[in-house]
């Protein structure tokens, strides 16, 4: 056996070191390491409620938004608050602009530029990947302006992102006018134009449209071009089905709520049915964390613990390992599809699970699904009604926000006494996918897709590896908040 | 959307440029931070990031949400540069400097060599042609540092507004300049690339930067200036709700009369800024920037007058001059301002013109 430290990877965001065990040309065993702590529910210990708003989003610059709406609706739901309609529409116009900006820089900066690699010089589609390569080729020439266009979104609606102080409990705090929500309409269209034009090669209709993986297969042998299509092949040809099996268990905490309703559904699936998420199965289990232990055992983190310990005994991460009922779930856009029952997803899990291809297949299928929606509630704006309501918070108060984030589930459990926060505590989507093993050896989802991952002679960072790494698209200032 | 150019034109360019001699190259490293001045440095516009890059004739060896090495490849760069072997003109630190716990950095190692990221700071720094700080956290410590600074999180050269950080208040990179301070949290991404196009071009001197290392361009400026909400702050008609239209000092926090940056005669994000987005200026340029002594959306007062006022205006004359304002509040700004949209607008029902 050898043993390899991995690390790190750049175009994920954050640190992360993964220490690999091989045998015979494949992953016996893979240990997660988030090198990086930083302490903000501790930070956020004694503040006043509100101004939770000013630090949750400075966990994490890539999803700053999640992190702001998920404090948000942990606010409101101390208070009994919900927002007006106009408000609802607005944060959530917000977030979809969030996340489908995430799954694009995703797809073009972080996942892509690893086909153009000189490992895969010799590959008959290695031509067509020079598109991709990293640091300005010209796909990303490309995106990167079609992408600070759309994320105009975030100026006029948010005031700028990453980090805004306009999501509140009670709304959004830019009101907007029919003006505003015409500007919202041209830059919606402006990313339909490049995402029909250059990333799907076809109408945003059509690929929502896509309702099992056969119907996929047809659509890639179209050839109409397309940087999507670009990517079925290649991840045909780099074998990227074969890669980084989920764990079975996927987990969704439900997105976009309308009139009380998420857009995309909240749940479980499990072994193939969708059922209910029970909040009072999450526990986090530190038995591996550089964390100080409950002497109880892991705790759920409505009454969660967090204070690091750097001489914690048989700790190699500064992740806890978020566990439900015990058991290790993945999250993320394949899951979130796959819970609100989206037909291609459901048909690429029965033909294959997650794996490194089906993530990013999920990603782009929620684009276009997202940008339909984005369409519908810019439309259902009534400038003449409210945005933002308030209420007084009270002394003491409990509050759940639970959300989803481009790159999954997001959790903030939020007790309030003597009006200042007494404690925060933060699951991230990342915490779930990059946990360390638990109290009872179960490695965490990434750890166990590295598992039979092959490494080629000589490889230090397996090309392999960082194709399930990337998959994920982890968030590694997220998970060590 | 690609610009006027068709989108190959740009990359011949690059490809061209490639051969000029003159150019910089630029190594950027996260420490300890969210990472979010790195996702605003991608949403320059007009121009583009890359389209800046080849303007200023900056090559990146590395930058973690763009290039293409990772582990032994990272580490094989870096262990160039600090033989000397490979040049290193721009060195970026993103993020602040954790050196807990109890002094030894352990809150944050480099990934593939568990050593502390602030021992690679203090490697690199000396090396480079310019050291710069991006952002809040990376400059003074930002919100990596509030609470009770668990982590121990200190800038480049300051702690706070204390001069020493990681660094040391004498530290001076290979250029004489100290490191330049691109505070802001997020920065923007324009202050970003006009100070590297800067560098590359030999253009920017130890006076165009401030005490804390600020680029003037942007930190000679107040908050304040060019606010759509000023002609409310003449009057005093102030909101009292998040979302409402009036001027955001007096009940909801704004401190953008004290606060150096021109955010409100710049864009962020095509067309927006904190208070153009309904929220008031919380201070993220300025070094104690991530504690603040009451609420961040609520303004203290002591006799029912704001505590903070502008800067360089005796309080005797402000308070003067608003209470005479207050009087003289038409009735249009008095109701606008408590309002989410213009509930009266200027000028007379005739429309005429006077
Ligand atoms: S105090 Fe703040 S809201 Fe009021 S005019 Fe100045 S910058 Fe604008
Ligand atoms: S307006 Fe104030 S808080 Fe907002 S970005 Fe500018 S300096 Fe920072």
């Amino acid at each position: 056996m050898t043993r390899l430290v991995a690390g790190p990877f750049n175009r994920v965001e954050g640190d992360l070191e993964i220490r690999l065990d091989v045998e015979d040309g494949r992953i016996a065993a893979a240990y997660v390491n988030s090198p990086l702590y930083r302490g903000f529910e501790q930070i956020l210990v004694g503040k006043a409620p509100a101004d939770a708003l000013v630090y949750v989003p400075r966990i994490c610059g890539i999803c700053s938004v999640s992190q702001s709406i998920a404090a948000a609706a942990a606010l409101a739901n101390a208070q009994g608050l919900r927002p007006p309609e106009n408000g609802a529409h607005l944060q959530n116009i917000v977030l979809a602009a969030e996340n489908i900006a995430d799954h694009l820089t995703h797809f073009y900066l972080f996942f892509m530029p690893d086909f153009a690699r000189g490992i895969y010089a010799g590959e008959p589609w290695a031509k067509a990947a020079a598109r991709f390569q990293a640091m300005g080729g010209d796909a990303q020439r490309e995106f990167l302006p079609a992408r600070a266009a759309f994320l105009r979104i975030m100026g006029l609606l948010a005031g700028h992102w990453p980090h805004t102080l306009g999501l509140q409990p009670g709304g959004t705090t830019r009101a907007i006018g029919r003006a505003e929500q015409t500007r919202l309409l041209g830059y919606i269209a402006g990313l339909r134009r490049f995402l029909e034009a250059t990333f799907y090669g076809d109408g945003l209709e059509a690929v929502a449209a896509l309702d099992s993986a056969d119907a996929l297969d047809a659509w890639e042998a179209d050839a109409s071009g397309g940087d999507l299509r670009a990517f079925l092949a290649f991840s045909r040809g780099a074998g990227l089905e074969r890669l980084g099996p989920g764990p079975g268990l996927y987990l969704s905490f439900g997105a976009y709520p309308l009139d009380s309703r998420p857009a995309f559904a909240r749940g479980v699936w499990d072994g193939g049915a969708t059922g209910p998420l029970r909040e009072e199965d999450i526990a986090e289990d530190h038995a591996r964390a550089w964390m100080v232990r409950a002497a109880e055992g892991p705790r759920p983190p409505s009454r969660g613990l967090t204070l690091p310990d750097a001489d914690a005994a048989d700790a190699y991460s500064w992740c806890k390992a978020p566990r439900l009922a015990g058991r290790v779930a993945e999250t993320g856009a394949f899951a979130r599809q796959l819970v609100d029952g989206q037909p291609l997803v459901m048909s690429l899990s029965t033909r294959s699970g997650s794996n490194a291809r089906n993530r990013v297949i999920a990603r782009t299928v929620e684009v276009a699904r997202l940008v339909l929606l984005l369409e519908r509630w810019t439309a259902a704006v009534r400038p003449d009604d409210p945005f933002c309501v308030t209420m007084p918070m009270p002394d003491d108060a409990r509050g759940a926000g639970m959300i989803e984030a481009a790159r999954g589930s997001l959790g903030h459990w939020l007790d309030i006494r003597k009006g200042r926060i007494f404690n925060y505590q933060i699951i991230a989507p990342t915490t779930w996918n990059f946990s360390p093993r638990d109290g009872s050896g179960q490695p965490g989802a990434c750890e166990a897709a590295l598992v039979g991952a092959p490494v080629r002679p000589g490889e230090a960072t397996p090309i392999a590896v960082q194709h399930i790494v990337r998959s994920f698209d982890p968030c590694m200032v997220c998970t060590v908040h | 959307m690609p610009g006027d150019l068709p989108p190959d034109a740009s990359g011949i360019a690059a490809r061209e440029a490639a051969d000029e001699p003159g150019r910089h190259t630029l190594f950027w490293l996260q420490s300890g931070g969210c990472g979010g001045c790195s996702m605003s440095l991608l949403n320059a516009d007009s121009p583009d990031l890359f389209a800046a890059l080849d303007l200023g004739r900056i090559d990146v060896l590395a930058h973690p949400s763009l290039c293409e090495a990772s582990g032994e490849d990272h580490h094989a760069l870096i262990a160039e540069i600090l033989a000397g072997r490979q040049p290193l003109d721009i060195l970026c630190v993103e993020g602040a400097i954790l050196r807990g716990p109890s002094g030894t950095g352990r809150f944050h190692l480099q990934p593939g060599t568990g050593k502390p990221v602030m021992r690679l700071v203090e490697e690199l720094a000396p090396i480079a042609r310019h050291v710069v700080a991006i952002g809040s956290c990376t400059a003074f410590g930002g919100v990596s540092a509030a609470g009770d600074n668990v982590t121990e999180a200190c800038g480049l050269a300051f702690d706070g507004a204390e001069p020493g950080g990681l660094l040391g208040p004498a530290f001076r990179s290979r250029s004489g300049l100290p490191p330049i301070s691109i505070a802001g949290c997020p920065t923007h991404p324009g202050w970003i690339v006009e100070t590297l196009v800067q560098l590359g071009h030999g253009t920017l001197g130890a006076s165009d930067l401030d005490a804390f290392g600020r680029p003037r361009f942007y930190a000679d400026h107040l908050v304040h200036h060019g606010c759509t909400r000023n002609e409310f702050y003449e009057y005093k008609a102030s909101a009292k709700e998040p979302g409402q239209l009036g001027c955001l000092m007096e009940h909801m926090g704004c401190i953008g009369t004290q606060v150096h940056g021109d955010c409100n005669m710049r864009a962020w994000n095509g067309e927006g800024s904190c208070i153009r987005g309904g929220y008031p200026c919380i201070g993220c340029t300025e070094p104690r920037f991530g504690e603040r002594d009451a609420p961040f959306l609520e303004t203290p007062k002591r006799g029912g007058i704001p505590v903070g006022l502008p800067t360089d205006m005796p309080k005797a004359w402000f308070v003067a001059l608003a209470s005479l304002a207050k009087a003289a509040t038409p009735e249009r700004l008095r109701r606008n301002a408590l309002s989410e949209r213009i509930a009266v607008p200027p000028g007379k029902a005739s429309g005429k013109p006077k």
